[in-house]
């Protein structure tokens, strides 16, 4: 082909995703995400602290109304994830293929990801009935134990399972009204952020995820320090990690969810990944006698 | 007769007559060693403490002061009993041993009432009605738990997890300990468990009634001491699960010190309820609950209701029918059965309370306390309310952990939710009204564990118990409580 005929691709530009828009890391530093050949494929935004601030600030906005959308809509939310997601299929597997899978395994990963959301829209509206409960008290009270979400959750996602790890920490804590700031993989950012596209085209309320890519070393310790955070979900992290995060999120009673070593073809499919970002709220009230 | 002073005159004018519980039929030794391994045993550093009675200041028994090695060996008994015994039983026989546990303590719950009211300075009244038949009542629930474990975790199968290390308060030394040991023998684990140091003796007694149930030797060690041996028991290598139930600096710490271990853990944490009355409230019902929730167990209740949040309109009523509530509660001799609010639990308590009270003052708020006679040996604290109290105020944010009510107004409900949920903790509250979609409403919204509507300071095995934010992690008590002394396998 002659160059006068040549088009030259456009190339996207990966940003982060903070209460539903798309801006650059305010620190303005990058890093350069290289293919096996070592051509660059992108500058990652590399996130910041203030990034995952202003995440939180996000994320605690949107949780309230998140948690009070009805179990019904919520469920219909995720299904419309899951449609955008199987529209864009062929970027998906083009960005996995990207960042080293094979055709194959990124087709499997890719199908299993949409799957998995459809498995968690179906969640919303039944966990609630396997968890809870009437409480048959001696007095006479009607008690009840329903669950409410824990509120703001950060994550640090698998580094490996840049997509379907990524998708089954998110859909669990979603699912029960929580709202997310999640660190993406740091060798395989892509996926993690073409789903923030996604999720924007999916009518999932901006903050009720938030996405940053950048260094797991550099933002480890605000993920779980954070005040306004209720809640740390770490994957993958060795004992050094286990160590720090638990140290940190000490400091206001965290919650501590460690997903190590999880299976995440077969392991993470069953509504105990919802409960884990949920609290246990008991009722009273008298009724005679 | 009615006066000023007391315009309810429920004394009508007369004085009560003491009416204190014998104790002549109570057995407390003079001394008491660590129960480990089914007997109770010498302290290696043959060092002990006296316990005493916070209502006389008198010495009641001494009790061992655990070390190291004592707790090493706690666990090891433990561990042991775990591996030989208890492990590997079948579960319904374990569940009858916990049955026999619960009938042990209903045949003996006089004796432990007056124990618990002696060592504690809780008054008959709450220990005789309250604590000890819901001790007995936990290990009933739980003992029918043993096998069926397969129901509760739809999906997964239950596994046991080894060997629990449990610390535990002095406001409910005996419902604590019940809180604790039951769901954890349900589940198939063995137990190391330390009493408060100022509260052990109901829990030695347990002891003896765990021997006399023949559990086999090391299922179940109550080791007394400070906090060196509660802190030997987290850190300690061979321990796979621990439950705390204390304060949030404390809880803080434990799960510092766990980072890093793959010790599962539960915490019970502070708290500082909002009861919140509104104008349609059922208001003389709304005054008794305002009273059992800031003034049961002398305020030693990490969900009292120590936040009051009242609708304006009806503000000064309230206010004024509260004042004239707690001119009729009696404080004094904890086994007396007239006796409202009995003796603060310690002395380092008692000063912590008066600080408070310091504190509240410093910061402008007016404070009221009843116009009672308190006696002159012992720990003691009046009913106190402060008003004119601002969110910020510390006496509004810091959990006080005596009878001590902090009130605040507010007009519309949403301006009660901010005010009640503005506070790190998250462990209760309370809502009255008449209306029930006021109730859904702010029950709802409230971001704490357990709420009471209409009525406060309730609890019972089958309902979880535990906090939001700050004030934990994990429930005890129901089916949510067998979640923290199992694991789920596929």
């Amino acid at each position: 082909m002659s160059a006068k005929n040549q088009r030259i691709a456009v190339a996207k530009t990966y940003k982060i995703y903070i209460g539903g828009k798309f801006p650059r890391t305010e620190s303005g530093r990058y890093f350069a995400l290289e293919d096996k050949k070592g051509n660059v494929i992108a500058n990652v935004c590399r996130g910041s602290r203030k990034d995952f601030r202003n995440a939180v600030v996000a994320a605690r906005k949107a949780q309230s109304g998140w948690a009070t959308a009805s179990a019904y809509l919520r469920g219909q939310v995720l299904y419309r994830i899951a449609e955008m997601l199987e529209g864009r299929r062929e970027q998906f597997v083009t960005e996995l293929v990207l960042q080293g899978a094979t055709q194959r395994a990124a087709e499997k990963e890719i199908d299993q990801s949409i799957d998995r959301l459809i498995y968690f829209a179906g969640w919303t509206d039944k966990y609630q009935q396997i968890f809870s409960a009437v409480n048959p008290v001696s007095s006479s009270h009607f008690n009840f134990s329903v669950l409410e979400p824990t509120g703001v959750v950060s994550m640090l996602a698998p580094e490996d399972s840049s997509l379907l790890g990524l998708i089954s920490n998110i859909a669990p804590a979603i699912a029960g009204g929580n709202s997310c700031i999640v660190l993406a993989s740091e060798s395989k950012p892509l996926c993690a952020i073409s789903f923030a596209e996604v999720l924007h085209a999916s009518d999932v309320p901006g903050g009720v995820v938030n996405i940053l890519t950048g260094f797991r070393a550099e933002l480890t310790e605000y993920f779980a320090s954070h005040m306004d955070v209720n809640a740390v979900i770490y994957c993958d992290g060795g004992k050094a990690v286990a160590r720090t995060v638990q140290v940190l999120a000490a400091e206001n009673i965290k919650r501590v969810i460690a997903r190590n070593r999880l299976d995440w073809d077969s392991d993470a499919e069953n509504p105990y990944l919802i409960r884990d970002t949920q609290e246990v709220k008991t009722t009273w009230h008298p009724i005679g006698s | 007769m009615a006066t000023p002073e007391n315009k309810l005159a429920f004394d009508g004018g007369w004085e009560y007559d003491p009416a204190p519980e014998s104790t002549d039929h109570i057995n407390v030794a003079k001394r008491y060693g660590l129960f480990i391994n089914g007997e109770f045993v010498s302290p290696e550093n043959g060092r002990y403490f006296d316990t005493i009675n916070p209502a006389t200041e008198e010495k009641l028994s001494r009790v061992a002061d655990a070390s190291e090695a004592d707790v090493d060996k706690a666990v090891r008994a433990a561990r042991e009993a775990y591996r030989t015994t208890w492990g590997r039983m079948k579960a319904a026989e374990r569940g009858k041993y916990i049955f026999r546990i619960a009938r042990i303590m209903q045949e003996r719950a006089r004796e432990f009432s007056v124990i618990e009211s002696l060592d504690g300075g809780k008054p008959i009244r709450e220990s005789r009605d309250v604590d000890i038949p819901l001790a007995a009542a936990h290990f009933f629930y739980y003992a029918g738990w043993a096998d069926k474990l397969e129901y509760a975790f739809p999906g997964r199968t239950a596994k046991s997890l080894g060997v629990a290390g449990q610390i535990i308060p002095w406001n409910f030394p005996l419902l604590m300990a019940s809180w604790k040991i039951a769901p954890a023998l349900a589940c198939g684990n063995t137990v190391v468990l330390k009493p408060a140091e100022t509260t052990p003796l109901t829990a030695l007694k347990l002891a003896e009634v765990i021997a006399d149930a023949g559990l086999p030797p090391g299922v179940v060690n109550i080791v007394t001491g400070a906090g060196k041996a509660g802190a030997a028991i987290v850190e300690h290598p061979d321990v796979d699960k621990v439950a705390f139930t204390g304060s949030t600096n404390v809880g803080r710490g434990i799960q510092k010190a766990l980072a890093g271990s793959n010790k599962k853990y539960t915490l019970e944490l502070g708290g500082k309820a909002a009861n919140i009355v509104f104008a349609d409230a059922a208001i003389d019902q709304a005054v008794e609950g305002i009273v059992n929730g800031i003034f049961f167990n002398q305020g030693h209740v990490c969900c009292a209701g120590s936040r009051l949040l009242v609708q304006e309109s009806v503000a000064d009523e309230v206010i004024e029918k509260l004042k004239d509530r707690m001119e009729t509660l009696i404080v004094g001799d904890p086994l007396d059965k007239n006796t409202d609010i009995g003796a603060i639990n310690s002395r380092m308590q008692l000063e912590k309370i008066q600080s408070y009270l310091k504190v509240g003052k410093a910061e402008g708020a007016e404070m009221h306390q009843s116009s009672c006679r308190v006696p002159k040996s012992g720990y003691w604290c009046r009913p106190t309310i402060f008003t004119g109290v601002s969110q910020s105020n510390r006496v509004v944010q810091e959990e006080i952990f005596g009878p001590v009510l902090a009130i605040q107004t507010f007009r519309r409900y949403d301006e009660a939710l901010i005010k009640a949920n503005n506070t790190p903790y998250g462990l209760s509250g309370g809502i009255w009204t008449d209306k029930g979609s006021k109730i859904f409403k702010m029950t709802q919204n409230i971001r704490a564990g357990v709420v009471w509507a209409n009525t406060f300071n309730k609890f019972d095995p089958t309902s979880p118990f535990g906090g939001y934010k700050e004030s934990g992690v994990g429930r005890e008590g129901g089916l949510h409580g067998l979640d923290a002394y199992v694991k789920l396998g596929a």
